[in-house]
């Protein structure tokens, strides 16, 4: 059964608590989008000391880069973007107050540990869905850094808008979790992390 | 079909304007974004099936009704409409009129995207990083075939799998063994990144460069036509079979459906050399052609 997550705009400590990596919510109330420029820009501005053009307190950012409305529709497709290519900025993010980041896929091993360490969550949305979780946005204006186009800070309102949590506060990571589990079932192989490629090129003759 | 020419004998070539692949182009980019071909759904459904883990069904069970979505409100299947890969088999005996072929298609790209209301996804310069605003240019390959005719084939490859693709030159002595061991540990590092469940498409042969156009060729054909090689045919199976055991799973949440195909292509190659590309194709695997 999956949780209703009121973000109404935001979410309080003890929210954040409750939350279990594996926990399949529905949120409801106010997203931040912001992806690679925004991040990176966000991040620079922290680190020259300079107020941020956004509140981050509580706030839950989707990392996403929508495609243009058509006439009559509130956003394009919707879907998340990889999370991980946002690692440089975490600390960064999660100092600020970020309550929880939106995105797909995994995350370097340690990233876990980091989330945990400033009591966020990350969340992951269908990734390759956008059509489908376009449907569960209501309303969107920009906020912040205009200039970057669809990179820019947009605000969303969203309605039982679906994700699972794959990283709590306790540091636990669903990926690495369900993967072992599975690999072990699945009657997997030992994971490999051999060097062979490009360590070791053809000799030419 | 033109009539075979004898030496000395010279045959018209037919004329085809470059305003025929301008508008394929921008139809093709369209379309193959919206309508997610039937391969690749009945995959998704059969895969929705057979997973075991309960949230993998769920996560198929959603990607399907995305498909469905987007095919029935003509909107993209994904936002990540992709970097826009074109493939043209010219027929020896069409001679092209009208323009510039790669302005047209890169016009075709512009126009398609902007009709379609798909994303500008590309920079203009890979360092400089600015966005171009249009979502051109595309890459395109050409090919020269027999025939008077013009085959395009226009795929939208999102950056989300196609970061994770790989290419290694193996020796001969890594042989067969060597080339699965890569295949399945790109697969492993692709992991979650990559929208699984993927089509992974490999390059077997050929030089560094065809290698990789080779795994991209693997990756768009139809995923439910093996190789006619039977023991090419053998190795795809083999190591759908191996990838599907790595534990990934729909969307990296667990399961059995880590991967619904892989394609292989092979070429003869040097005395000295053992090329595999693996180009990693995420289950957006978005692609549409036509006959000109
Ligand atoms: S990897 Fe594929 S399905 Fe996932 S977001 Fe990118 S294009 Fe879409």
């Amino acid at each position: 059964m999956a949780i209703e997550l009121y973000v109404d705009p935001s979410l309080s400590p003890a929210d954040i608590r409750r939350l279990r990596a594996g926990d399949q919510v529905l949120i409801t109330g106010e997203l931040l989008t912001a992806r690679d420029a925004a991040c990176g820009r966000l991040a620079r501005a922290l680190a020259a000391g300079e107020p941020l053009p956004v509140d981050l307190r509580g706030r839950i950012i989707y990392a996403v880069g929508p495609t243009p409305a058509k006439p009559g529709q509130v956003i394009g497709s919707a879907g998340p973007t990889t999370a991980a290519r946002l690692r440089p900025y975490l600390e960064a993010l999660l100092s600020a107050g970020m309550a929880g980041l939106m995105g797909k896929g995994d995350w370097p091993e340690e990233t876990a540990h980091v989330f945990r360490s400033y009591g966020g969550v990350y969340l992951v949305a269908l990734g390759g869905a956008g059509a489908l979780l376009a449907k569960a946005i209501t309303a969107v204006d920009v906020i912040a850094y205009e200039d970057l186009g669809p990179e820019a800070i947009h605000r969303l309102r969203v309605e039982r808008f679906p994700a699972i949590v794959a990283i709590d506060a306790q540091g636990n990571d669903l990926h690495r979790q369900a993967r072992e589990e599975w690999r072990r079932r699945a009657g997997g192989l030992a994971p490999h992390r051999s060097d062979m490629a490009g360590a070791a090129p053809g000799q030419g003759g | 079909m033109a009539e075979a020419a004898g030496p000395g004998r010279e045959t018209l070539p037919r004329r085809v304007h470059v305003d025929a692949i301008r508008q394929a182009v921008a139809e093709l980019l369209m379309e193959a974004n919206y309508c997610i071909g039937d391969d690749v759904l009945d995959a998704l459904r059969q895969a929705a099936e057979e997973e075991q883990s309960p949230l993998g069904r769920d996560i198929l069970t959603q990607l399907v009704a995305n498909y469905e979505l987007a095919r029935q409100e003509r909107v993209p299947a994904c936002q990540d409409t992709g970097l826009t890969i074109v493939f043209l088999e010219i027929g020896q005996d069409v001679h092209l009129v009208g323009g510039d072929l790669r302005e047209a298609v890169n016009a075709g790209i512009r126009e398609g995207t902007k009709a379609g209301f798909l994303r500008n996804s590309v920079v203009g310069d890979p360092l400089l990083r600015r966005n171009t605003g249009d979502n051109a240019p595309g890459v395109l390959h050409v090919d020269i075939i027999p025939g008077d005719r013009v085959h395009v084939t226009v795929a939208c490859k999102g950056f989300g799998s196609e970061n994770k693709s790989r290419l290694a030159m193996l020796t001969p002595a890594d042989g067969v063994e060597g080339v699965k061991r890569f295949v399945v540990e790109t697969v492993d590092r692709a992991g979650a990144q990559a929208c699984p469940p993927l089509i992974v498409g490999v390059g077997i042969g050929g030089s560094f460069e065809l290698a990789a156009r080779l795994a991209k060729q693997a990756v768009i054909r139809p995923i439910n036509q093996r190789h006619p090689r039977p023991d090419i045919r053998a190795l795809e199976e083999e190591l759908l079979e191996e990838v599907n055991r790595l534990g990934i799973g729909p969307q990296g949440l667990g399961g059995i459906k880590t991967a619904l195909a892989v394609n292989i292509e092979v070429y003869p190659t040097h005395i000295a050399g053992l090329p595999v590309a693996v180009n990693i194709g995420c289950h957006s695997n978005r692609h549409r052609d036509v006959w000109l």
